[in-house]
């Protein structure tokens, strides 16, 4: 567990430390996402290694979303003022996007 | 009632809503009771109702909040299982990677700027599309307002998670790879959560359309503001 959280942390941190280094606008997360996919095909570490806690986290990373979207109450006024536009730009484009990507790809797969 | 805003029951309560939601979900087979969406409009009654402010909670919900960066770094592990078949397909991923970005960029603003939405909000529309830390830095040096950002971005996550999969049926779009990779491009990492249960490889594509619309979005989205003329 503790070396699960090492190798995770530890690709988080040097995300952190290169955002740090190179005022680039990537979130460390991105880029510590990179560096396990990386390190895992380049063999440096192995699948098992990281396999129980990748598991947990990715399985509940819906839950983790919980917090940020409670601050949806902080802008229930803007939201409300501006609702329709808010909701048919969200909506619209949304949709838009699934269908754009999808079909493209299925497209120029197929 | 100063018990209740102690961070423990907070959590506690943040815990036991959304298990009884997934239970909900498991009952009943409706996607529309999405257990994140049911949690955060519970716990935002319950704010409103005993009038305890957002700051308060924000003190408990950090520590859930917390696990996001780790969780989206082991999205590396499902990465690297698919790194061959991606490698593969290179070309049809990223060209279709370019297009979701564009589209779901340049639609958001001209349809919200139609529609008399104020200067900020449509910046903090723009990138709407991808994970909440990339989303709230690139409408910060745009010159909008990061925090609504973030809660738009959520908003987005569940009409993927929810009407995701719906959609892209209705449009004939079924190969498993285009559903997952067009699911992570329009609706992030909600989405990849949504994309996983149904499986690892539509998880897997997700997860990268996450990273590319992310990376995409977070170079262009400026370019793309400024031909548009914001």
């Amino acid at each position: 567990m503790i070396r699960q959280c090492f190798i995770i942390f530890g690709c988080l941190a040097i995300g952190e430390l290169v955002v740090w280094l190179t005022g680039i606008t990537i979130p460390s997360s991105i880029i510590g996402m990179l560096l396990l996919a990386a390190l895992l095909q380049m063999k440096v570490i192995k699948e098992e290694w990281v396999k129980g806690m990748s598991d947990f986290l990715i399985s509940n990373m819906g839950f983790f979303f919980v917090p940020p979207g409670v601050a949806l109450m902080l802008y229930l006024d803007i939201i409300k003022a501006e609702f329709v536009p808010i909701a048919v730009a969200t909506v619209v484009s949304t949709i838009l996007v699934l269908i754009v990507t999808g079909w493209t790809h299925q497209r120029l797969k197929g | 009632m100063e018990l209740l805003q102690n961070y423990i029951i907070l959590l506690t309560l943040t815990f036991g809503i959304y298990y009884a939601a997934r239970q909900l979900q498991k009952w009943t087979g409706w996607i529309v009771l999405n257990p994140i969406l049911l949690t955060i409009v519970a716990l935002i009654l319950f704010l409103k109702v005993t009038g305890i402010s957002y700051e308060t909670y924000a003190h408990a919900g950090n520590y859930i909040e917390f696990w996001l960066k780790p969780a989206i770094v082991a999205l590396g592990v499902p990465l690297y299982q698919h790194i061959g078949q991606i490698r593969r397909q290179f070309l049809p991923i990223f060209l279709s990677q370019l297009a979701g970005c564009i589209v779901g960029v340049a639609s958001v603003v001209i349809i919200a700027q139609m529609m008399g939405a104020s200067k900020e909000t449509i910046i903090s529309l723009a990138p709407k599309s991808v994970t909440t830390p990339i989303a709230m830095e690139v409408c910060q040096t745009m010159g909008g307002i990061p925090s609504l950002t973030a809660a738009i971005v959520v908003s987005v996550g569940l009409f993927g998670a929810i009407f995701g999969f719906k959609v892209l049926e209705v449009w004939h779009i079924k190969n498993p790879y285009s559903q997952g990779l067009s699911i992570g491009t329009a609706s992030h990492a909600v989405g990849t959560s949504r994309a996983m249960e149904k499986g690892n490889t539509y998880g897997a594509y997700a997860s990268l359309g996450l990273i590319l619309n992310g990376l995409l979005t977070a170079l262009l989205a400026p370019f793309i503001l400024k031909i548009i003329g914001l």
